[in-house]
């Protein structure tokens, strides 16, 4: 099947669905692949990089979307871009379904099967490589660092020099999602200072992995929403989240803000008189401009100044780096079209019954399917296989679960049973030694059973050594007292001297080789 | 010459000093205090017996020659040996001690001193102790020298399985049960002897089979287990001399050896009878066609020793899991070399180390200790596995089956549940190996497959060579 990669068309876009590397493993899957010319551009890929990687380049745009039997796109594709489809096309790229009902009616109308990426099920682990919300949402929060870099006027981190002493930036990170986390990276990683907060406590960990600090709202809730979205809050946490973030304001240099709530308006964080309370120099990126905005001051796509402080309102940070952007996002779809072609012979499967690819199609044939039903939980149902459960064994020295009632009462009725064989025939002389034998079993557990796995073998081979114990039984033999001996004359001498004398020897090797060798072991371990 | 009643205490303190030595042995702090009660109470026991009144004087000078020559080659061997052998030394070591405790039971039972005096009764019971202490002291015997066999590479480690192999055992145990009926029925020493001669072939036999059934995988489990024997042995041998230090100390070491083999299966997560019943690591029907349909998809990426030394320098965290390829390659001083350089340059390196790593129970913590790596940074599983995803380059040596992931994720995986350390969950893990082959368990091993995984073909001491050198440019 063929390919096409045509042209972003949105104004000011500069992304491409596919780079020239990744042009390559497509056609090893056994696809063809065509570009139209210039479609890397913006992204820094010429036409020439694409033809090398075994890419056609297509000129003009209707030959492009009426050769191609899967087109692989960035943004929502526009009216135009519906019209030029041919029959049963497969689009794959960002649809956004819940905001664009009427692009679904025209899609579907075209009986076009359509993959969303923006509606994978980002909870699945094995879908994760293709997550290009994540991928993008990363390049777009270390692109919000240098953005807010370049308009503020100071150095990111504190120096002490000749020419005097420069604090470090003080930088607060709203919202601590993909973007968020990559924007905190970024920041610290300039040697800002960086605090962050978010609805959802459980990220609290992952921001100090990254080198912020994180904030807490003094309200007790839960905010998350599922899918590693947060929720929109209560009234009273909002109330304690505005005093915090007023708080923040007057101390930091710059803002960041990432909070979002899918298919709602991005709430408002960062209020006038919070911005007015700022620092003069101040700067706030505005990551959610798009959809309306966490600053009640931001401009969509500008950066504008009021109060002194600049917010910066883009909305197109990853056209911003847009070669990073369109290597990550080509990956993505790369991993998607690995899943659909497992066979590897250049022809795509859409299989509803796997979960991550039923997430992501939103139209098959002309049929809206968006939106799927919540995924199975892994595994459990779809493999028959993984009915038979995997019981990890209990780590050393844990307790294990104790036996069950009827387990135990067998156990414990063997164990009758054979000590009454025992006490009905054995004579007195054999108990005596017998009870000792016992005892000495239950220590022998009692005192092995907590052994670090370290010393396993020292202790086998000081155990090894100990067994040769038993020479003490060929002493005996080897020359008993005439008192013994009593009138017993047939006693064979030699024999039993020659195997006693032997028995000693190999029991001697076994000791002082045995401690010898412990001891040398033993002299190594050492902290 | 000391009275009965001074050489039994001098017994009873042996023991004490016996039981101090095994619990000793529990703790790296404590081990070398340990291991000198073990000297001081065989000392004592032995000295006890010499001096006590079962010897008399005209033993001595015998009793001092065995022991001089015995002594020295011990002495000798254990000086001489690798590292790397130890699992050799100690399961021959085990043979040893099952031969003695079969030399004593012959002796004991031509001696006409161990059994007068006693009533019927008595008699049989003694005479069920003789044939139990060869038995057991037959199979220790031979059964280790199959197992010093398949350790040292003499003889392959492929289980053998003959058909049928659990109606030979039977067939066995039932003869075996028989002559001792003949035995306990003999008129004469002579005719007593034929039934013990039969035994005894047979249950060589027996140690023979039931070793060579075991593959190479389970060594470990069966080098402890026959240590357990050795201990079964010595307590057979008091119970036939009537002397309670044996039987303690045969009971101790018995009990220990079948704790360890416990721990050590369930390490593994096997069912101990099934190991020692043999036979597991063949393959065989199920694998073909059970995880035949789970292949495992991805491409295999190799890496070089630059590369991978490029990767340890910029790395963070390091985790090192070592296995039997390192021992084989003798690679632990140049995995020290290396831990060491990286230290220095402010890594973090620790090792993971799994309890059935390596052929013997504790076998890399002896070769890492070996080269001196300090054992505050070897870890064991459960302590390192939580660290894993904090990762930044996991070095897997030479292990293969401890780091398989088909463990937790195909049930039908023949070492589904085995607990494995998690090196998959590491940002970059390399497998250092000589090939694709597969390990010992015979099981296909996903993590080659894995997208963060790379491998680095080759001997592991020369790679780590090439590693330490790239390194240190």
């Amino acid at each position: 099947m063929r390919i096409g990669i045509p042209v972003e068309t949105t104004q000011g876009e500069k992304r491409v669905a596919t780079v020239p590397d990744v042009v390559e493993k497509i056609i090893k899957l056994g696809f063809q692949v065509s570009v139209e010319s210039d479609a890397g551009n913006g992204a820094n890929f010429s036409d020439d990089t694409y033809r090398a990687a075994g890419a056609d380049i297509i000129k003009g745009v209707d030959k492009l979307w009426a050769e191609s039997d899967i087109v692989f796109k960035v943004t929502v594709p526009t009216s135009a871009e519906v019209a030029l489809m041919r029959e049963g096309i497969t689009l794959i790229g960002f649809i956004w379904p819940a905001q664009n009902p009427e692009l679904m009616q025209q899609l579907a109308a075209k009986k076009a099967t359509v993959l969303a990426i923006d509606c994978l099920p980002r909870m699945l682990s094995r879908a994760q490589k293709m997550d290009a919300l994540t991928s993008q949402a990363g390049v777009a929060g270390y692109r919000a660092v240098i953005e807010a870099a370049n308009v503020f006027g100071r150095f990111f981190n504190g120096q002490i020099t000749a020419a005097g002493k420069v604090p470090p930036a003080k930088v607060f990170i709203a919202g601590a999602g993909v973007a968020g986390l990559a924007a905190i990276g970024a920041a610290a990683s300039l040697g800002a200072i960086v605090r962050a907060n978010d609805t959802r406590a459980e990220v609290a960990d992952q921001v100090k992995s990254l080198g912020g600090e994180f904030v807490r709202v003094d309200y007790e809730e839960e905010g998350g929403g599922g899918g590693g979205y947060a929720k929109v809050m209560s009234e009273g946490f909002q109330q304690a989240q505005r005093e915090m973030y007023a708080r923040q304001a007057k101390e930091v240099d710059i803002i960041i803000t990432t909070a979002l709530i899918p298919g709602k308006p991005a709430p408002r964080l960062i209020t006038a008189e919070m911005v007015q309370s700022m620092k003069p120099g101040s700067v706030i990126v505005d990551m959610a401009a798009e959809r309306g905005g966490n600053c009640e001051l931001t401009e969509p796509g500008l950066a504008v100044e009021k109060h002194g402080v600049t917010i910066v309102g883009y909305t197109d940070l990853n056209s911003r780096l847009a070669r990073q952007s369109s290597t990550l996002y080509a990956t993505n779809l790369f991993r998607l079209t690995e899943e659909l072609c497992k066979t590897k012979d250049g022809v795509i499967n859409v299989n509803m019954e796997d979960d991550a690819i039923r997430g992501l199609t939103v139209i098959k044939d002309g049929a809206i399917t968006w939106p799927a039903p919540p995924p199975k939980l892994p595994a459990a149902a779809t493999k028959p296989a993984a009915a038979k459960p995997i019981t990890p064994a209990p780590a050393h020295g844990e307790p294990s679960a104790p036996m069950s009632g009827t387990k135990l009462a067998v156990f414990f009725g063997i164990g009758a049973a054979l000590f009454w064989l025992i006490g009905a025939y054995a004579p007195a002389a054999f108990l005596g030694h017998f009870t000792v034998f016992v005892l000495a079993c239950f220590v022998g557990y009692m005192v092995v059973w907590n052994v670090t796995p370290a010393l396993h073998t020292p202790l086998m081979s000081v155990t090894n050594a100990i067994s040769s114990i038993i020479a003490i039984g060929a002493l005996v033999q080897i020359a008993p007292p005439l008192s013994m001996l009593g009138n017993i004359m047939d006693r064979p001498d030699g024999w039993i001297r020659w195997l006693a004398i032997l028995g000693i020897a190999l029991t001697s090797i076994n000791m002082f080789g045995g401690f010898a060798v412990t001891q040398r072991m033993l002299a190594m371990f050492r902290k | 010459m000391m009275s009965a009643s001074f050489s039994t205490v001098s017994y009873i303190g042996a023991i004490i000093l016996f039981i101090l030595s095994l619990g000793g042995l529990s703790n790296p702090e404590s081990s070398r205090r340990g291991n000198f009660y073990g000297i001081i109470g065989m000392t004592l026991a032995v000295l006890a017996t010499v001096f006590g009144p079962r010897v008399s004087t005209a033993g001595l000078p015998w009793i001092m020659a065995a022991m001089v020559v015995g002594g020295s080659i011990g002495l000798i061997a254990a000086r001489k040996v690798k590292m790397t052998q130890m699992p050799e030394l100690v399961a021959l070591m085990h043979s040893l001690v099952g031969m003695a405790a079969c030399l004593v039971g012959f002796a004991n039972y031509i001696d006409p001193v161990a059994s007068a005096g006693l009533s019927s009764a008595e008699k049989t019971i003694h005479e069920i102790e003789v044939y139990i202490g060869i038995l057991i002291g037959a199979i220790t015997f031979s059964g280790s020298v199959i197992a010093f066999g398949k350790l040292s590479a003499m003889i392959g480690g492929k289980p053998m399985l003959l058909p049928g192999r659990h109606w030979m055992n039977l067939v066995g145990l039932l003869v075996v049960i028989y002559f001792g009926g003949v035995f306990l029925h003999a008129e004469s020493v002579s005719a007593g002897m034929m039934a013990l001669a039969v035994m005894t072939v047979i249950a060589l036999l027996f140690g023979i089979h039931m070793v060579m059934a075991i593959g190479g995988a389970d060594m470990p489990v069966v080098v402890s287990m026959l240590n357990s024997y050795s201990g079964w042995a010595a307590a057979a041998t008091g119970f036939m001399l009537n002397n309670d230090l044996l039987i303690v100390i045969g009971a101790l070491v018995g009990s220990s050896g079948a704790i360890l083999s416990y721990i050590m299966c369930r390490a593994m997560n096997r069912n101990f009878i099934r190991v020692i019943a043999g036979g597991f690591g063949t393959g065989g029907g199920k694998k073909s066609s059970a995880s035949g349909d789970v292949q495992p998809a991805g491409e295999v990426v190799p890496i070089s020793a630059v590369e991978t030394a490029e990767l340890l320098r910029e790395a963070k965290n390091v985790v090192i899991v070592p296995g039997y390829g390192m021992a084989v390659a003798q690679a632990q001083h140049t995995v020290y070399e290396i831990t060491r350089h990286l230290r220095e340059h402010g890594v973090n390196v620790r090792f993971g180390i799994h309890p059935v790593a390596g052929r013997m129970p504790g076998h890399m913590n002896v070769l890492l200790a070996e080269a001196k790596v300090p054992y505050d940074i070897v870890m064991e599983m459960e302590e390192i596995n939580e660290d894993f995803p904090d990762t930044d380059v996991t070095l897997v040596i030479g292990a293969n089956d401890i780091v398989n992931p088909a463990a937790q994720e195909n049930p039908d995986s023949p070492i589904a549940g085995m607990p494995v350390l998690e090196v998959w969950k590491s940002k970059t893990s390399i497998m250092m190996k000589r090939s694709m082959a597969t390990g010992y368990a015979g099981v296909d091993n996903p993590l080659f497959y894995k997208e963060n995984n790379r491998m680095l073909f080759g001997d592991a001491k020369k790679m780590l060579e090439e590693v330490f050198v790239a390194l240190k440019s």
